[in-house]
């Protein structure tokens, strides 16, 4: 198990090394830089202006240079600074993290609580009436794109309350923050409970074909008891792991989300960075995308091996 | 106790032929079969046939030209003149949805061919010939593999810019490395097969072997997740769109539509939320119904 660890925790630093690689090499092939940005938006473009610029964002340096310069200031936790803000960009990306955690955590709390139950009786009633309508609403609710359920959600809140929420500063309670965050947890969630149903359908009845619940059926065990305590408690082991794969379903939900409800957390804020070329902001943002799905993969995995005492990793 | 279970069912026999579809003869009865086996698969295939014709029809369907801007008809209601309404600029919606129907399955359809190409390409060098070649590309596929789909053809479609094969390339991207894991793990398999032996000592050349023999041999799964692939393309092409990164004007794309009437239309022009949304909504749903039918049939371990 300890080499196990250490041989996954290797190829995680290997993965994030190449991700740091891909992001640098597919930003610098970006048509355009921040300076033609900032001339296009001015009207007329000055050469020597326009060098003064890239010569002080380190832009004329060889794309290598630029690399190590990045990779060696990143291991110091230096992100460097915005290009359109000036400001440095940690400070513009730390006050964003809470924003998009706070989201993150109640769309996901949204997704379990409605999708494990509904994924149960689905499995419990398998091909009844009620099994097709669950099956159909979770099919439809991976096919309903986050960012027009979130425009649906707005407008029937318009419709009903006459106004459209607007995201606040930090909440003072719990409950503020729940009431501020339920209508775009729910647009991310939703999608996101289609998924962890079906898996905990299938889950399920891949449980309750097995031995041990015919002995429990033949033992005179009630179906109550079957169901929840014999196989629940199996199913719900893999539906564990798909937390890993939430984990980078939620963060594309997230994206559209935020900016449909203009919330100004990391999401939206990465759209924004690349659409004004800010590199320092985008290649950081993203390999914090990219160390977040990592990490939580392997935790997942571990978590697994904690849950399930069958698995055992060897080599 | 409340219900008495039978254990052990009886098999009939001629059912379970029947249902594995024993006694298909041709297009009509695998139809046919397909109805009554996977009923929600054929509504998924009719809904997906019905978005093909209206793209290739839609020159047809279409009542005004999609780019024809009209001072007089904008924010036109639903009704009367325009059976939708019309955007700000008078732009028949209707229209450019049926349009729309062309650039979102065109893209759908080549990204998700493309992806599964180059996937299946990679996956069988890498498992066929093994070595260092397989080593690599296992972990160019686990740095793909980090990224959730949509941050990748963000980043991917920023880079190469805004057009319409860019934004393809962009979405097949993110494909790649599912399509490779699978094909790979089917190689390993079928390589030690004692048929790709057979073909070697009639002295067939490896590559031979790897394309005649061996390639064809891992399509099934790659069959099945293509057609799950192909919702998510849709999908993502649609929020690549709606985010501004996606296809660029002229062309209608139903995810640019929903990023120009955003917030404020919600109040004021409902009709230009809810119509494109519907129309990429109940494609996905099509493609959705459709995989999971293609799954259960190609891939029995997933039988329930």
């Amino acid at each position: 198990m300890p080499a196990y660890i250490a041989r996954r925790f290797m190829l995680m630093l290997l993965t994030l090394f190449g991700m740091s690689v891909l992001i640098f090499v597919l930003l610098r092939l970006m048509p355009g830089n921040v300076a033609d940005i900032l001339f296009d938006a001015s009207g007329f473009i000055d050469p020597a202006e326009r060098a003064r610029i890239e010569e002080e964002l380190g832009l004329d340096q060889p794309v290598v240079t630029q690399y190590v310069q990045w990779i060696g200031a990143l291991l110091c936790g230096d992100l460097g600074f915005s290009y359109v803000s000036e400001r440095p960009a940690i400070e513009e990306i730390l006050p964003r993290i809470p924003v998009t955690a706070q989201l993150a955590a109640w769309s996901l709390l949204f997704s379990v609580v409605l999708g494990v139950p509904l994924g149960v009786i689905s499995a419990v009633r398998q091909n009844t009436g009620l099994d097709y309508a669950l099956r159909l609403v979770s099919l439809s609710g991976l096919s309903l794109p986050s960012f027009w359920l979130g425009l649906l959600i707005l407008m029937a809140f318009v419709q009903w309350f006459g106004f459209i929420p607007i995201y606040s500063e930090t909440p003072a309670t719990l409950w503020d923050g729940f009431l501020m965050f339920a209508l775009p947890a729910a647009a991310v969630g939703f999608r996101s409970s289609a998924l962890i149903m079906r898996l905990t359908r299938s889950s399920m009845l891949e449980v309750l074909r097995q031995d041990f619940i015919r002995t429990a059926r033949a033992k005179g065990a009630t179906e109550q008891a079957v169901n929840y305590r014999h196989a629940l408690r199996n199913a719900v082991l893999p539906v564990v792991t798909i937390i890993g794969i939430e984990a980078a379903f939620l963060i594309g939900g997230l994206i559209v989300t935020e900016t449909v409800f203009n919330i100004p957390g990391l999401a939206r804020f990465l759209v924004e960075a690349i659409l004004w070329r800010d590199y320092p902001i985008v290649q950081n943002l993203v390999m914090l995308i990219a160390v977040v799905v990592v990490v939580v993969n392997f935790l997942v995995d571990m978590l697994y091996a904690v849950l399930d005492p069958r698995i055992r990793y060897s080599d | 106790m409340a219900t008495m279970r039978t254990l052990v069912q009886p098999v009939d026999h001629a059912a379970e032929l029947g249902r594995a579809g024993a006694n298909v003869t041709g297009g009509g009865s695998a139809l046919l079969h397909l109805a009554g086996r996977h009923p929600l698969g054929l509504l998924g295939l009719v809904i997906v046939v019905v978005f093909v014709l209206v793209a290739a029809f839609a020159p047809l369907l279409a009542t005004y030209d999609p780019l024809a801007t009209n001072a007089a008809a904008s924010l036109a209601q639903p009704g009367g003149q325009h059976m939708l309404g019309a955007d700000f600029m008078g732009r028949d919606l209707w229209s450019r949805i049926i349009y729309g129907a062309r650039i979102s399955l065109a893209v759908g359809i080549a990204s998700t061919v493309l992806g599964c190409v180059i996937g299946a390409a990679v996956g069988l060098v890498s498992g066929y010939w093994g070595g260092w070649v397989d080593l690599v590309v296992q972990r160019v596929n686990d740095v793909l593999q980090a990224l959730p789909l949509l941050v990748l053809a963000l980043v991917m479609a920023a880079s190469l810019g805004p057009s319409l094969a860019n934004t393809i390339i962009a979405i097949s991207i993110p494909v790649v490395p599912h399509v490779a894991r699978v094909v790979r793990a089917s190689t390993l398999s079928v390589r030690e097969m004692p048929f790709v032996e057979a073909a070697r000592a009639e002295g067939m050349g490896e590559l031979q072997i790897a394309l005649r023999h061996v390639l064809p041999n891992t399509l099934a799964p790659v069959i099945v997740l293509s057609t799950a692939q192909l919702g998510s393309a849709i999908l993502t092409e649609a929020s690549l769109s709606f985010l501004g990164l996606g296809i660029p004007e002229p062309y209608p794309s139903w995810g640019r539509m929903l990023s120009e009437s955003a917030a404020e239309y919600v109040r004021t022009a409902p009709w230009l939320v809810i119509f494109p949304g519907l129309a990429i909504s109940l494609v996905i749903f099509g493609t959705n119904l459709l995989g999971d039918a293609v799954r259960d049939i190609l891939d029995p371990r997933e039988r329930s």
